[in-house]
């Protein structure tokens, strides 16, 4: 079995126009992972699931991940212009000050894929992918038309985190209802306070969802709808 | 809470096509009957639905519709310690609590690079292989049951079950929610006579399922109903990531028992089943010769096991954090390749939980190998593929 470089130097030669980033994994398992641009993912993984020596024919798991944005605090020495009094006179004097300073490192969703070989019983080779952000940009190309396995795995992990997999064929929420909206896996989401919710019109349902949403919230689409 | 997260105002927002006129035959002539199997079909297992479109009794289109008995098993797994996800395992797959259990515990074992006693070792390959044949036994009863013989096959596969329950309970205190494994060991000892009893009741096995074989393999509507019946073949098998038994129906050799080697099962002798025709008697058959093996197993563990801790002297149960990285760790279940996979970000509970779960990934190829079966047979290809509810939808 080839090491994580290995597999990157391979890829890098056989697959034009490629990123591919090997990421360290510090724990005791060593699944150290390749990360690859979404652009080029698809020939990729083509790729590692033909060669001839990796044949990676078995995507065993996928899975999302989400990272929120961070905030961090970092001291910064800063160089200011002060005016003092030195002897007697007004002076412009530059001064060392040590800041803190917050910067939000921008959050994104992740997929991770693991792979194994069936016919030389090798793995796992583990390649993960990075949306651009958590909210408007969030499509991943899916790797369904390569690999079936992921056809269920994708549809889950666009209906728990939502990623888009562009070039499913067929990607609609697997557990959640359809008509549900929010994704649950994402580390902000805030799960509803009536739990009581059932996706169907009854007319008590409805009141008593209004009733108590008018606590929580201020005018929702609900109230504008049964105003109407 | 927000507008924006369950919009009562949705419940109108039906998916595309919700009202659609059932769609006309392909030879033109008349509609397509739309049925909804499930999620109250006897045969579901639990709550599962299929969206067959028939024509006549040809299988067009098969959809199944999952999540029923979604609680969001991972979520709730992140929310709290490692440890305390230990019983919440025994849910998944209720058939075969000790695999879960194992799975997991051998996942977070190698993200904090934990060792295990031999002791241990053995209890786990001994409970494991306990657990692999009283899952295929039922496995196969609940076929036959749905097969149409009502009743004594399933009896026969549950009278050797209720065996190997009260030793579970015997050991663990649970017969099927059994919280028994930790990350470097196991909870309790088994003492003297937990496995002069179990030498007994492994005895015992290979005269049942001698008598089981009799009484099924050459049963001549057996063999009319399965042989044949719902083929995978070997190529999409392994594409479509199927594992455990079914992919080895299908003829390919690929059990993670010999693959990884994990725990201690590069130690034993035994063989790997494998099928020629990839259809529901080759799965039937298969789980019929891997209860065998487990019996090989479990005589060989039994004969060997060492005395000893069963728990690692170094490892902690309170203050259990790993360090930052990530693990995957797999098993060879009695329904597949059961995985967890875990991100540890530091802190005490696991910033990332995802369970891999066979039965649900093994559902994907269903419509492929439902198309153009009589509905009937759907009911005996569903039931081949051996699933539990409680994994699909974690």
């Amino acid at each position: 079995m080839k090491t994580v470089e290995e597999i990157k130097s391979v890829i890098e030669a056989a697959v034009p126009d490629v990123t591919v980033e090997v990421v360290p994994n510090p724990s005791p398992s060593g699944q150290h992972s390749l990360r690859l641009a979404p652009e080029c993912a698809f020939d990729v993984a083509k790729f590692l699931r033909d060669d001839a020596e990796l044949k990676l024919d078995f995507l065993s798991n996928v899975t999302g991940v989400d990272w929120p944005d961070k905030e961090i605090a970092e001291k910064v020495k800063v160089i200011h212009q002060v005016t003092k009094t030195v002897d007697g006179t007004e002076q412009t004097v530059e001064e060392a000050v040590e800041e803190t300073r917050k910067r939000v490192e921008p959050g994104y969703l992740e997929a991770v894929y693991h792979l194994y070989s069936v016919e030389k019983k090798h793995g796992p080779v583990v390649v993960r992918m990075r949306t651009v952000n958590r909210t408007d940009q969030v499509e991943l190309p899916s790797l369904t038309p390569v690999w079936r396995s992921a056809e269920f795995q994708e549809r889950e992990v666009f209906d728990l985190f939502g990623i888009v997999f562009t070039g499913h064929p067929d990607l609609r929420r697997l557990l959640m209802w359809d008509a549900f909206k929010d994704h649950p896996m994402r580390r902000d989401y805030v799960d509803p306070d009536d739990f009581e919710y059932e996706p169907t019109a009854h007319d008590d349902v409805l009141k008593r969802a209004q009733a108590h949403q008018a606590v929580s919230a201020g005018p929702t689409a609900l109230e504008s709808e049964a105003g109407a | 809470m927000s507008a924006t997260q369950n919009d009562f105002a949705a419940v109108d927002e039906r998916p595309e096509g919700w009202n659609r006129p059932a769609p006309i035959s392909p030879d033109g002539e008349g509609e397509l009957l739309e049925v909804a199997m499930g999620p109250h079909h006897p045969s579901t297992h639990g709550v599962f639905r299929m969206d067959v479109a028939l024509d006549g009794e040809r299988v067009i289109r098969l959809r199944p519709v999952f999540g029923y008995l979604h609680r969001n098993h991972e979520k709730i797994a992140e929310g709290v310690s490692y440890l305390a996800s230990m019983p919440y395992t025994d849910r998944l797959d209720y058939i075969c609590p000790l695999t879960n259990n194992w799975a997991y515990a051998l996942a977070v074992e190698k993200l904090a690079g934990q060792e295990v006693p031999e002791r241990a070792e053995y209890l786990r390959v001994i409970l494991g292989e306990l657990t692999r044949f009283q899952n295929h036994a039922s496995s196969i009863g609940f076929l036959i049951q749905e097969m149409g013989a009502s009743g004594t096959p399933l009896m026969y596969a549950f009278r050797e079950r209720e065996k190997i329950l009260d030793l579970f309970e015997e050991l663990t205190g649970a017969r099927m929610m059994v919280n028994y494994m930790r990350f470097g060991g196991c909870r309790v000892d088994a003492s003297p006579a937990w496995l002069d009893k179990t030498r007994k009741v492994v005895a015992g096995l290979s005269g049942f399922v001698d008598e089981f074989e009799k009484l099924l393999a050459s049963n001549e509507i057996l063999m009319a109903r399965t042989q044949g019946v719902g083929i995978l073949k070997r190529e999409l098998a392994i594409n479509a990531g199927v594992t455990g038994p079914m992919l080895r129906a299908s003829g390919v050799n690929y059990d993670i028992r010999k693959v990884d080697g994990y725990g201690i099962y590069s130690r034993f002798k035994f063989r790997v089943p494998l099928g020629d025709h990839g259809d529901v008697y080759d799965r039937f058959m298969i789980r019929m010769l891997e209860m065998r093996e487990s019996i090989q197993i479990l005589t060989q563990a039994l004969n060997e096991i060492p005395g000893g801790p069963v728990m690692d002297p170094k490892a902690r149960s309170r203050g259990f954090r790993p360090k930052v990285g990530e693990a995957y760790g797999r098993i060879e279940a009695p329904k597949g390749e059961l995985g967890f996979y875990l991100i540890s970000d530091g802190g005490p509970n696991p910033y990332r939980y995802r369970v891999r779960p066979p039965s649900l990934i093994n559902l994907t190829i269903l419509e492929d190998m439902c198309l153009g079966s009589n509905v009937a047979d759907v009911v005996l290809i569903f039931g081949s593929v051996d699933i539990v509810l409680g994994e699909v939808d974690r």
